[in-house]
């Protein structure tokens, strides 16, 4: 009788354990993905100044130039309209293909030492090396964050309570295309400027 | 690797939280036998003085010391990020000044997005030796500390290596543990220092040995040398676990910054430039050596391993600790060439 009582009153904790786990997860989850929303927000803002500092010493890579606002414009409408089946996938691409177009203004910019010297584009790279990197920081942490939800949710004890705690396998953030990942990284290529 | 990872640090955020408690209570508990051992020394040697003379039946020594190291303890522990920050003369960056300090603010931040924590307030300490230390008791209000010298030598990739390191210190709250240590280590000099004061204004009762001569009691012979060693070797045993504490948890904080930044080699190529300018840091002081990333005093103990190096070195040996972030590098970069081949 004791016996019973005690193992009823063990499984009963394991189960509030592991339901307030994975809970926890959930938000945590969540909230790492938000934090990749709030940096991306971060890049749309930094665009446009990037933009104005480069535009008069660049006439001749117009196309360059356009390529970043038309990626630009084109992820913030995707971000702005939300919702959708795979929304999270539009949202990646449209970012990756920003992301695409910001490296390559980069390797022009690196190209024109006079631009470099006025300081402005200075910090302006230093403020876009940043942002690319909080980027792929938060995106790092979101997948980390969720690589774990998903595997707790399916690990054997666990899985049992996932479905009373609703938990559903959580979404990578992935660069979609091969070509994308052969995009040469110019973050790493900056020399410091000290 | 992540669920291990994750795991591992709830218990070491658990161990270091349960650490800081035994390491306050031991403080307490230590001054608590320094008083009332004395009492019991003063309550022997006038026992069986003649009734007019005075007699010392009530502990008065050993309430105002508990209450003292009490109060000394949760002082230093309040104040005790404050104070490490204040002995390194750092000041807080709030508006970056120059471009060095800008892409310091902008680094902290990336970390602090990478390790998933709060963004923690930022000091420059003007020194032109390459150091950098984190504290504070909570992820919500930490700090971190880098000199003047760290941001001159290193590249973006290593400064953002270092800052790594000093996060994953506050994310599994070595830094609670590590500051309450520094504040008690300062706050026992300072009490052995008025202590000895007092003590040659001879109202201690050490100075008084002479009158009793041969005929005291063996007793309180024993416990008066037992007394006085312990006054002694406080400040060393205070030192000895600001060793203890500090070694392993440095290999730790080094996986934890790879993982944040996913690229170990540039921590190891910070390591290495941090140790061939291995000048002392001036600004930092003996009482917070375990907190920094390497060693401040420039101990030659630092470079090697062995018996003696093991036991009195804050850090383990910078060769060590670079060869292991290689391994971890050259791992990855093996695993990233398999991928895509």
């Amino acid at each position: 009788m004791w016996v019973l009582l005690v193992v009823a009153v063990v499984v009963v904790a394991w189960v509030i354990a592991a339901y307030n786990g994975l809970i926890s997860l959930k938000n945590q989850t969540s909230n790492a993905f938000k934090q990749i929303d709030v940096q991306l927000k971060r890049r749309h803002d930094l665009i446009p100044n990037l933009v104005n500092a480069v535009k008069g010493a660049m006439d001749f890579e117009r196309s360059t130039l356009e390529a970043v606002v038309q990626a630009r414009n084109q992820a913030v409408k995707v971000n702005a309209s939300g919702g959708g089946p795979d929304a999270m996938k539009q949202i990646s691409q449209a970012e990756n293909a920003l992301s695409g177009a910001l490296s390559r203004l980069m390797v022009v910019v690196e190209r024109y030492p006079q631009l470099k010297a006025t300081g402005n584009i200075g910090q302006l790279q230093e403020e876009l090396t940043s942002t690319e990197n909080r980027i792929a920081f938060a995106r790092q942490l979101y997948n980390d964050t969720a690589t774990l939800y998903t595997t707790k949710q399916q690990q054997f004890p666990t899985t049992l309570v996932a479905g009373m705690a609703q938990a559903s396998p959580a979404e990578l953030w992935e660069l979609e295309d091969q070509a994308e990942r052969a995009v040469p990284q110019v973050e790493l290529s900056m020399k410091p400027r000290t | 690797m992540t669920a291990e990872v994750s795991l591992n640090l709830f218990q070491q955020q658990e161990a270091n939280r349960r650490r800081t408690t035994w390491l306050v209570i031991g403080f307490v508990l230590f001054f608590a036998w320094l008083g009332f051992g004395g009492d019991v020394i003063i309550y022997l040697s006038t026992a069986d003085d003649a009734p007019e003379r005075y007699h010392h039946v009530f502990p008065f020594l050993g309430i105002a010391l508990t209450l003292i190291a009490i109060g000394v303890a949760w002082y230093s522990y309040k104040t005790g990020p404050q104070k490490v920050l204040w002995a390194t003369g750092a000041r807080e960056v709030i508006d970056p000044a120059n471009d060095q300090e800008r892409q310091l603010v902008n680094v902290v931040e990336e970390m602090a997005i990478a390790a998933g924590l709060p963004r923690p307030k930022i000091w420059v300490i003007p020194d032109e030796d390459p150091n950098a230390f984190a504290t504070g008791h909570e992820p919500r209000d930490s700090h971190v500390a880098v000199t003047q010298g760290l941001l001159a030598l290193c590249s973006r990739d290593e400064l953002q290596a270092v800052i790594g390191h000093e996060l994953g210190h506050v994310k599994n709250l070595d830094v609670r543990l590590m500051t309450t240590l520094a504040a008690l280590v300062g706050a026992i000099l300072l009490i052995r220092d008025g202590m000895g004061r007092s003590m040659r204004h001879g109202r201690m009762p050490s100075g008084g040995g002479g009158r009793r001569g041969k005929g005291g009691n063996p007793l309180i012979a024993v416990l008066l040398a037992l007394w006085i060693v312990s006054w002694i070797i406080a400040p060393l045993i205070t030192q000895l676990l600001a060793l203890a504490v500090s070694r392993r948890r440095e290999y730790l904080a080094d996986a934890m910054g790879a993982q944040f930044t996913r690229n170990p080699l540039a921590l190891a190529s910070a390591l290495e430039k941090i140790e061939h300018a291995a000048a002392p840091t001036a600004a930092i002081r003996r009482g917070s050596a375990h907190l920094c990333i390497a060693d401040p005093l420039g101990r030659r103990v630092t470079s090697r391993e062995g018996w003696l190096a093991d036991r009195l070195a804050t850090h383990p040996p910078m060769s060590m600790r670079i060869a292991r972030l290689k391994g971890m590098g050259y791992a990855q970069l093996k695993k990233e060439g398999g991928l895509t081949a």
